[in-house]
């Protein structure tokens, strides 16, 4: 028996020293979760950590009882098989030797779960919203808001181009949070489910449509970090990053100070007399950023799921038609609505230039579609 | 003997009938089995090339062989078809092969029944795949389907899949009455339900698992069916449904889903490993109390996989600790199984190379699913590779080698011919060695934090990326490699007697019986002592 003592120590001890080198090794690196910056995040590590130990452990004991068995019992070395098929004292230990480890394993992982499920209000409160493809963030105290797009461009992703540091994690506006402050996420979903997930802060929580989940950070460092989707959403599931910048309080209040007079002057714009052109060139950037992921750069869209705009009849003649399915969107399909979350401009500005790009301003009516258009429309549905 | 040579001369007055139609009418248990495990061969074929695509889009970072849209069509359907036409009709045809077999009787109790579990199964596929080939492309919303990206947001060929997914349920409804009933009124005298070969008792207990969940399987589909075509709302908020109830429903079925594609394994592995270490298997009873707990815990542990959809801490913190539970039966059986070999007089053949592959492997995937348990650490593993990583280790080199190791086991039973042992073992090595090529990098990419269902990713994962892509081409044409094994021994080789293996005589009815055997098992009852 000492013999088998022995043995399985120097096994147990060489696997795990070759084992604890690999792991420590590659401890905050591409090969391991990441530690985080939050006291959730970390605590989280924490708990992978002593979960996957006391798997190596146990299996570091099972296996070496297995391959240990398999050579000294092999039929070739002359091994007669014993006659005994159970034990019943050996079958309750092991039984209560599991239960005991899961017990002592459930202890901290209540604990953990406790503090990053608290609820509190937070000091700041921001609502996140999943929209395919993209994260609309909301300050709710100060009613700043905005987009969030993948900033990748098509030809990176079809090899034209070579790939740049932050491939697929980087977007045109990131979401600003203060630092040593309390956060809380209000998120949801505007069409399908997505979730948001930012790695270093352990927050990941799904944004299921018509409820609204609740997910709190308080990040101790400045700096980007970076993370995705994580539900599968449709076609560009893939390409959604969420992207956060963590800021001292004072440049967070310079930000939120910058988005409201630019807030601001959207709104005017509303009023201003816009030309043909000047509609187009703000149409053709947003028709990019908003549309081209079903209808195309060249609106031919991907029949027969998304249709084609170019040689379509409501964007030909039907100006109506065109403004109601860009305000309220399409019942039951991927077509949503973009009224309530874009302003008037950029709404009127989509739609001449739709009705004017490619062959579409020599086919169709050609009427252009103003702010004022918008507005006439809104005051019309709210009656 | 005597019997032998009885049902010998009662072939000669109505023995299979010939051509197509001996396959298209056959009540036969042996031929049905077969079919069963041919078309899941060839599903196997169908999946795996699906699979070879999704690894040749990933090897590089950036968009190269296909567009997301048919890369989620090509997730979507590998899961489907791995799941509902690889695995679990695999076990079916290992059922119909071996039930009648090991319980001693002439056949399955309801063989026209059987017929029709059978050819209801190429109907559902052939749907199933036919959806490819239409203009708006198959299923794309993921083998588990969530709504309303199935529902509202979903192409409407999602009629046919739903449809196809009410066909398969059926087909296993009625596979399952039909196991039940042949288990439970059929076994040869003497043989009480605590002498059931472990086999026998996997399947009694997943048939019972089958029933019970199916029905919410086709609830489910039938709800989206109602929402994508009769203006209900279950699963849509617009109208004061719940997309979560959605998956509070898929799951009900999903989690014991994962089990019945367990259960019939862990009775083939524990036949393999009492026959080759030449010593009954230790802890008998606690191998059935272990299964039989499993399926009942399989019920109260669903949510384990919507640990980030919001559910209020009380609910997290209870699918935690049920979830931990079931890895105590689990642990039971590996115990039980090293407790099996421990001692005995071990061989290595084909089949005990893949047993304890599974016992291995398998058990990885335990370790990986009890840290998915562990609820604040899911909210970082869920929908990442990890998870990948995890259920594949428990489905390929668990449920998969126990179907191969079981094949092997039993072919020369089959067909009276033994395999060819040199080709098996190198179809193991193979096999072992680009199943950890694949699936073990996943863990990593999965921590990192890549999320599942991606068709590209950053640059930081590239490496492991191409590593997995390279094993997995390895698996797949390694795969083909036992397809001609399994032809070749089909075909001819060394005449196999009676009881096979050294000793299987004692270990089992089925080893009783000529290699291969009679055309209805056994005509004459035998006595179990
Ligand atoms: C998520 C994919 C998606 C995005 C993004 C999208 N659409 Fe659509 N769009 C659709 C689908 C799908 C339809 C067809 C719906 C139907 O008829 O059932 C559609 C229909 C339309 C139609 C009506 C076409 C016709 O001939 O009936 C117009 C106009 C339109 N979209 C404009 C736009 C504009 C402008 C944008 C950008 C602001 C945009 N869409 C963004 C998916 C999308
Ligand atoms: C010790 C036993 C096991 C435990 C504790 C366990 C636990 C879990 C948990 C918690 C998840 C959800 C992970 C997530 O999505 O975040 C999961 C996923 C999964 N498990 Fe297990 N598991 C065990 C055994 C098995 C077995 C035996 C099978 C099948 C043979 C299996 C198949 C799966 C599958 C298919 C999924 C993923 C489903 C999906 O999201 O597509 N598991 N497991
Ligand atoms: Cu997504
Ligand atoms: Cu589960």
């Amino acid at each position: 028996m000492s013999y088998i003592k022995k043995l399985i120590t120097k096994l147990v001890l060489a696997t795990s020293s070759a084992l604890s080198f690999a792991i420590y090794s590659a401890e905050n690196s591409d090969y391991n979760m990441p530690v985080g910056v939050t006291e959730v995040s970390q605590s989280i590590f924490g708990l992978h950590m002593l979960i996957f130990w006391v798997c190596v452990v146990i299996g570091v004991i099972v296996f070496s009882i297995m391959f240990w068995s398999m050579w000294k019992y092999r039929k070739s070395k002359g091994a007669v098989a014993a006659d005994f098929d159970d034990n019943f004292w050996l079958e309750i230990g092991w039984t209560v030797a599991a239960t005991a480890v899961l017990i002592w394993m459930a202890v901290p992982s209540t604990q953990v779960m406790v503090k990053a499920y608290d609820d509190a209000e937070g000091e700041i409160n921001i609502l996140v919203t999943g929209h395919q493809w993209k994260w609309h963030y909301e300050y709710m105290e100060d009613g700043v808001s905005f987009f969030s797009n993948l900033s990748t461009s098509q030809e990176q992703i079809d090899n034209k181009i070579p790939k740049g540091e932050f491939y697929l994690l980087e977007v045109d506006e990131p979401l600003v949070i203060p630092i040593n402050t309390r956060v809380r996420f209000l998120i949801t979903g505007n069409d399908v489910i997505h979730s948001w997930w930012v790695p270093d802060f352990a927050v990941k929580m799904d944004a299921v449509p018509g409820f609204i989940n609740t997910a709190w950070t308080n990040v101790p460092e400045t700096g980007i970090y970076r993370g995705a989707c994580t539900e599968l959403c449709g076609i560009k599931h893939a390409f959604m990053p969420v992207v956060v910048r963590a800021v001292e309080m004072e440049e967070y209040d310079a930000f939120i100070a910058e988005k409201t007079v630019l807030a601001e002057s959207e709104r005017m714009l509303t009023s201003k007399e816009w030309t043909k052109e000047e509609l187009m060139e703000r149409g053709e950037s947003f028709y990019a950023t908003n549309c081209v992921a079903c209808h195309q750069a060249n609106g031919k869209g991907i029949p027969p799921v998304f249709p084609a705009l170019e040689g379509s009849e409501v964007a030909l003649n039907d100006s109506a038609k065109h403004i109601e399915i860009l305000m309220e969107g399409i019942q039951g399909s991927a077509m949503q609505a973009f009224g309530d979350s874009y302003s008037e401009v950029d709404i009127a500005s989509v739609i001449t230039y739709t009705r004017q790009a490619w062959s579409n301003g020599k086919n169709g009516d050609g009427v252009i579609v103003t702010p004022k258009d918008i507005v006439e429309y809104k005051k019309r549905i709210n009656l | 003997m005597s019997t032998v040579v009885e049902t010998r001369d009662h072939d000669g007055h109505h023995g299979p009938a010939k051509g197509f139609t001996r396959w298209l009418f056959t009540t036969n248990h042996k031929d049905i089995g077969t079919l069963y495990l041919w078309m899941s061969f060839i599903m196997l074929f169908v999946g795996g090339a699906m699979a070879m695509v999704i690894r040749a889009e990933l090897f590089q970072p950036g968009l190269q062989i296909v567009q997301p849209e048919f890369f989620n069509q090509m997730t979507t359907n590998h899961g489907l078809i791995m799941v509902f036409g690889v695995i679990m009709p695999a076990f079916v045809g290992f059922a119909n092969w071996m039930i009648p077999m090991q319980i001693g009787a002439p056949d399955m109790a309801l063989p026209r029944l059987n017929n029709l579990s059978f050819w209801l199964l190429p109907m559902a596929f052939g749907i199933l795949v036919s959806t490819l080939f239409m203009p708006e492309g198959g299923p794309n919303f993921g083998w588990t389907f969530y709504a309303p990206l199935s529902t509202t947001y979903a192409p409407s060929t999602v009629n046919f899949f739903i449809f196809s997914v009410h066909v398969m349920g059926i087909s296993s409804i009625l596979g399952s009455i039909n196991i039940i009933t042949t288990i439970l009124n059929m076994r040869a005298p003497g043989m009480t339900l605590m002498k059931m070969p472990l086999f026998v008792w996997g399947w009694l207990i997943t048939a019972y698992l089958l029933i019970a969940v199916m029905p919410v399987l086709a609830g489910v589909v039938t709800m989206m069916l109602m929402d994508i075509n009769f203006g209900t709302s279950f699963f849509n908020a617009a109208g004061g449904g719940d997309p979560v109830l959605f998956q509070h429903v898929f799951w009900f079925f999903g989690h014991p889903e994962v089990y019945i594609m367990i259960l019939p394994a862990f009775g083939i592995v524990s036949h393999i490993i009492e026959t080759f270490s030449r010593k009954p298997i230790f802890g008998y009873s606690s191998m059935v109390y272990a299964m039989a707990s499993i399926a009942i815990l399989s019920f109260v542990v669903w949510a384990h996989h919507m640990f980030t959809v919001g559910m209020p801490l009380a609910g997290e913190l209870f699918f935690m600790y049920a979830t931990m539970l079931i890895a105590i039966p689990t642990g039971v059986k590996v115990f039980n199984w090293v407790a099996t070999m421990f001692r005995g007089s071990l061989t290595f053949e084909t089949p005990m190379l893949f047993s304890i592959g599974f016992v291995t492997l398998f058990t990885i995937g335990g370790f990986s699913g009890l840290m998915l348990a562990i609820v604040p650490a899911d909210f970082q593993y869920h929908d990442t590779y990890f998870v990948v990583a995890h259920f594949h280790y428990v489905l390929v080199p668990g449920s998969l080698f126990a179907l191969m190791a079981g094949a092997y086991f039993w072919l020369p039973k089959w067909t009276g011919n033994m395999y060819d042992e040199t080709l098996g073992k190198l179809h193991f090595w193979l096999t072992f060695i680009s199943v950890n090529i694949t699936f073990f990098p996943m863990h990593f990419v999965g921590l990192a934090g890549m999320p599942r269902r991606y068709p590209d990713y950053a640059l930081q994962f590239a490496d492991f990326n191409a590593m997995i892509s390279v094993g997995a081409f390895m698996f797949g044409i390694t795969q083909l490699l036992f397809l001609f094994i399994v032809i070749k021994t089909i075909r001819g080789g060394k005449k196999a007697t009676p009881e096979v293996w050294e000793g299987a005589g004692d270990l089992g009815l089925e080893w009783t019986l000529s290699s291969p055997p009679p055309h209805h098992s056994f005509t004459v009852q035998p006595q179990v002592k």
